[in-house]
């Protein structure tokens, strides 16, 4: 059994089922939104707007957004404990890999903080 | 003539590692590649190489075959030999030795966290634990790993991580316990597994299954344990 603090959910099933979840709901939300443009190929912004200030919209865009944040932690954090190590890199990985990895939790918490203002503000 | 090149590496004598280009008469036979390696060293008694049983047993010798990890006895030149060169390194990513000899010791520590024995708390009955033939059929394309470390030495995940990823082989022998009708430890086993690097650094890209030479199937074995952990933890 191998310690981790810094992954999603600490546990190797509990990500790779958050993984696999999520990238279902970006597949959905992107088949929708593709569907929905081929589907209404005279657009107009009070349309559009009126779609996206729906409650069901604002939710699926919501969970989606959701999605690709746990799905971007996920693997940009597996990404940086196979390369940023000790074994790699040097004594110095640690504190590198720390500094990314706080780095992308706080510029992932950003986006979703700034999506929630975006969809709530329309 | 057959040309050959082989890494050459005696730490007590040289910087650093080197590719050595030796010609070959195979007077045209198929031999193996371990064969080749036997010649070169009635020539050269300085090339260090791992074998024994030369039969595909053992698993002693396992290398890097013009790329691809393979036991030296049983790959034939036929299979080995690229535009008449034939191209030998020892195998990637753990520690040299010296020559085509690697350091284990960390493939062996993954291998003794699985705990590749059987557990069975039970009183043992009088002659022997019996099996169904069904129940011994499980075991089936998992006893046969000889630990040769080709697959895991293959594998990106085991190169970047193999102080916490398994690795194929391991995880192998760990299937191989799990899905054993006489062990009574699969809670224990699933519970030692379920972090984020011992089982699930793979990403199912199968270079262990193309490299094994014995034909066995690591990333489906993994799959069965990923299988078992959603049954048990959800």
């Amino acid at each position: 059994m191998v310690t981790t603090v810094t992954s999603l959910g600490r546990s190797g099933l509990s990500d790779w089922m958050i993984q696999r979840i999520s990238a279902w709901v970006m597949t959905a939300y992107l088949v929708f939104i593709v569907a929905y443009f081929i589907g209404n190929p005279d657009l107009s912004y009070g349309q559009w707007a009126e779609l996206n200030s729906s409650l069901p919209m604002r939710m699926f865009s919501l969970i989606t957004i959701l999605s690709i944040a746990a799905h971007a932690w996920i693997g940009m954090w597996c990404v940086l404990t196979d390369y940023i190590t000790v074994r790699l890199i040097g004594p110095k990985a640690t504190a590198i890999r720390i500094f990314f990895q706080l780095g992308m939790i706080a510029i992932t918490l950003l986006y979703v903080i700034w999506a929630i203002d975006i969809l709530w503000g329309i | 003539m057959l040309n050959v090149s082989i890494y050459r590496y005696n730490p007590e004598v040289d910087s650093e590692p080197y590719m050595q280009d030796f010609k070959v008469d195979t007077q045209g036979k198929d031999v193996m590649v371990l064969d080749v390696l036997e010649k070169l060293k009635t020539e050269d008694p300085t090339l260090t190489f791992r074998r024994s049983c030369r039969e595909g047993v053992c698993g002693s010798d396992g290398v890097n075959i013009s790329g691809k990890n393979g036991l030296a006895c049983i790959t034939p030149l036929s299979e080995a030999v690229k535009g008449n060169k034939l191209v030998i390194r020892p195998l990637p990513g753990l520690p040299v030795i010296r020559d085509l000899v690697i350091d284990m010791s960390q493939f062996y520590a993954q291998y003794e966290k699985i705990q590749p024995y059987m557990i069975n708390n039970n009183p043992a009955p009088a002659i022997e634990r019996l099996q169904s033939p069904e129940e011994r059929a499980k075991l089936d394309g998992l006893y046969e790993c000889i630990l040769c470390a080709c697959c895991s030495t293959a594998c990106p995940s085991f190169w970047w991580n193999p102080d916490k990823f398994i690795g194929p082989s391991g995880l192998l022998q760990a299937y191989r316990f799990l899905a054993d009708s006489r062990d009574t430890a699969t809670e224990e086993r699933l519970a030692n597994l379920d972090d984020p690097f011992s089982v699930f650094r793979c990403h199912g890209i199968m270079n262990c299954v193309q490299v094994c030479p014995k034909g066995l199937n690591p990333t489906k074995a993994i799959g069965h344990i990923r299988s078992m952990l959603i049954r048990s933890a959800t």
